[in-house]
């Protein structure tokens, strides 16, 4: 019975998501066809003759009535076809295929060090409340949200790169290293699958800055949520009882009460993950890193529509399946929420 | 001599009768002194709000000027924070940015705010199919990095300050669109609306009058919360060059100005992040410490 509610829950929101991604689409195709900007303009050049403007218009299909390139985009997206990047001349699913392992390793590199870092902080904030590291932590947390990313990219390359000189610049692996056989595109678990380990290890020098500064800002968010957590749940009644038959600190703290704590923690780091990619764009920028985030940007510069399109939409697919997943493992976790 | 005591009567009750509200505010101002947070946030925001205002009072340069014989001058006596690639005076370009800033969060947190308010009271005063519509709207909107969203709006638009509000704008407004949602519906199941429901008023005066002054502060402490992501968002779009544009001293675009001289000439980049970073910070210690007051838990 509970596991059938639940499967419907699943089907319900499901088929919520799919209506959402169509209305994201008509979004995207808004901003991109409605909107006074040029793609034929900025593909040929300022100074191009009208006539050559207007043949390109007409072979891209820009010329045509909206409803029709709409149902048309529709119809190629059910395809899995998102067209041709002017840019690239290539299709733009492809493109994306390309660059989008290189946005999921650093992500899932950020998120781990954001873990950690966030947990501990938090948990240790909570054990020692209103201590030194209570404050330290609180003051990291406020400013790993104040300090804007990208300034923090920067700032860490000009101490690590350029003056001490311990950790390589941009980019995601050294010239000179071969790289490993392309199997998932993620550079640091193909090095790993091919023995590879001289990439190894230079891939995991080249992940390092970008994937702190990306993970410090979603630390910040977890650390203050483990606090909090914990600090509820340290106040339970259970947790006097287990300190008073003599249990240790230490076993009161990871076995009573972080398991407990962990629940609305869980929640944080699915959202997280999302935000993780809206920081991945100005990271990928600073750290010149191959991923998703920079293609969409070098898109957006010059008004590549195709790649725009499918870059955004399929950012935001992404962030809705996490914001899903983080739904569903809260509804598998508290049958209240399933309403 | 009767009328002056009347006075005195009625000013006594006009007081008696306001003790509870002054009280009230008492405690709040009691409240903002023991948040140390709090109050550091406030000085933070009055002196960037007073740069911003007053600042070209104390500007030593013309943010604009360029002086091609002082370029990429590194911090001294006469630059305090340096020069960048065109001579031009950070530190006065800083100052003059501050004014851009305080425009973009006026703007923006007006401008969605009210979008918010309108369609989340609308939303949750009328339900039904309204609400359906309007709520999977929010959540098509919400599929989105708000950041990515943004610059794809900002990037069509043509990039520019106007752009940059209005993309920020939009993208914005989701979270009070719930906030005003929840609060109107909350509101317009009390027993006062029924009456005056029942004494003939009309949906409009209903909502102009009794729903939104019950939204506004919800959804203006959630604003003061928004305002550091507001300069972020702004500066990471003048960062990537789909923001604010040169000359217009704009703090994301002046660091992002610097990037190509980062290694020699540190400063263009650095001092322009620290002001953002020292604002972000105000609003964040300022919104944190206004959400701790409103803490009932506190508040006993």
């Amino acid at each position: 019975m509970i596991i059938l509610r639940f499967g419907a829950y699943i089907v319900r929101r499901l088929s919520l998501m799919l209506l959402v991604m169509f209305g994201v689409t008509v979004i995207v195709f808004f901003i991109v066809h409605v909107i006074p900007a040029d793609p034929v303009g900025a593909l040929l050049g300022g100074n191009a003759p009208p006539d050559l403007v207007d043949q390109m218009r007409h072979q891209l299909g820009y010329d045509r009535p909206l409803v029709d390139q709409f149902g048309n985009y529709i119809l190629n997206l059910l395809h899995g076809n998102l067209g041709t990047s002017l840019k690239s001349n290539r299709p733009v699913i492809e493109d994306i295929a390309e660059y989008f392992p290189a946005t999921l390793e650093l992500s899932i590199v950020a998120i781990i060090i954001a873990v950690v870092l966030g947990m501990m902080l938090g948990i240790l904030s909570a054990v020692y409340r209103n201590s030194w590291i209570d404050h330290f932590s609180r003051v990291f947390s406020i400013l790993g949200v104040s300090m804007p990313v990208f300034w923090t990219g920067l700032i860490l390359l000009l101490i690590f790169y350029y003056i001490l000189g311990w950790l390589p610049g941009t980019g995601q692996l050294n010239l000179f290293v071969t790289p490993p056989y392309r199997i998932t595109g993620m550079i640091l678990l193909d090095s790993i699958l091919e023995g590879n380990w001289a990439a190894l290890w230079d891939g995991f020098r080249h992940i390092i800055l970008p994937a702190t500064v990306l993970g410090y800002s979603a630390a910040a968010s977890i650390a203050r949520i483990t606090r909090a957590s914990m600090l509820d749940v340290l106040k339970q009644d259970y947790i006097r009882t287990a300190k008073a038959k003599g249990l240790s600190k230490r076993i009161v703290v990871y076995r009573h009460a972080l398991k407990n704590a962990l629940i609305p923690v869980i929640t944080v780091i699915g959202l997280v993950f999302g935000g993780l990619l809206e920081g991945a764009v100005l990271t990928e920028t600073v750290f010149g890193w191959p991923g998703l985030g920079r293609y969409v940007v070098n898109a957006l510069l010059v008004l590549d529509y195709p790649a725009i399109m499918g870059g955004t939409l399929f950012i935001a697919l992404i962030y809705s399946l996490a914001n899903l997943g983080v739904d569903l493992v809260y509804a598998a976790l508290d049958p209240r929420m399933r309403i | 001599m009767q009328s002056v005591a009347n006075e005195k009567v009625r000013l006594k009750t006009f007081w008696d009768r306001r003790k509870p509200m002054i009280e009230d505010w008492k405690h709040t101002f009691y409240l903002w002194r023991r948040t140390k947070l709090a109050m550091i946030g406030t000085v933070i925001v009055l002196v960037f709000i007073g740069v911003a205002i007053f600042g070209p009072l104390f500007m030593p340069y013309d943010p604009f000027a360029q002086d091609m014989a002082h370029r990429l001058q590194g911090p001294s006596w006469d630059h305090w924070f340096g020069t960048d690639q065109f001579g031009r005076d950070i530190f006065s370009r800083i100052i003059d940015g501050a004014k851009i800033e305080v425009w973009i969060i006026l703007l923006v947190s007006t401008i969605s705010g009210g979008i918010g308010m309108f369609l989340g009271v609308i939303s949750g005063y009328f339900g039904k199919f309204i609400d359906d519509a309007l709520m999977r709207l929010t959540d098509m909107f919400l599929a989105f990095p708000s950041l990515v969203l943004a610059m794809a709006f900002a990037a069509a638009l043509g990039p520019s300050l106007t752009n940059t509000i209005i993309a920020i704008s939009i993208v914005g407004w989701t979270t009070f669109a719930r906030l005003a949602r929840a609060e109107a519906m909350k509101v317009k199941t009390q027993p006062y609306i029924e009456s005056i429901k029942a004494l003939g008023a009309g949906n409009g005066r209903i909502i102009f009058l009794h729903v939104v002054p019950m939204c506004l502060s919800p959804v203006l402490v959630q604003l003061t919360l928004r305002m550091g992501t507001i300069i972020l968002t702004a500066a990471g779009l003048g960062f990537l060059g789909l923001g604010v544009r040169p000359p217009l001293p704009e703090w994301g675009a002046m660091v992002s100005d610097g990037r190509s001289y980062l290694m020699d000439q540190w400063w263009i980049s650095t001092f322009p992040g620290i002001a953002i970073a020292i604002v972000v910070l105000g609003f964040n210690f300022l919104g944190d410490g206004v959400r701790d007051m409103m803490d009932p838990r506190l508040r006993r």
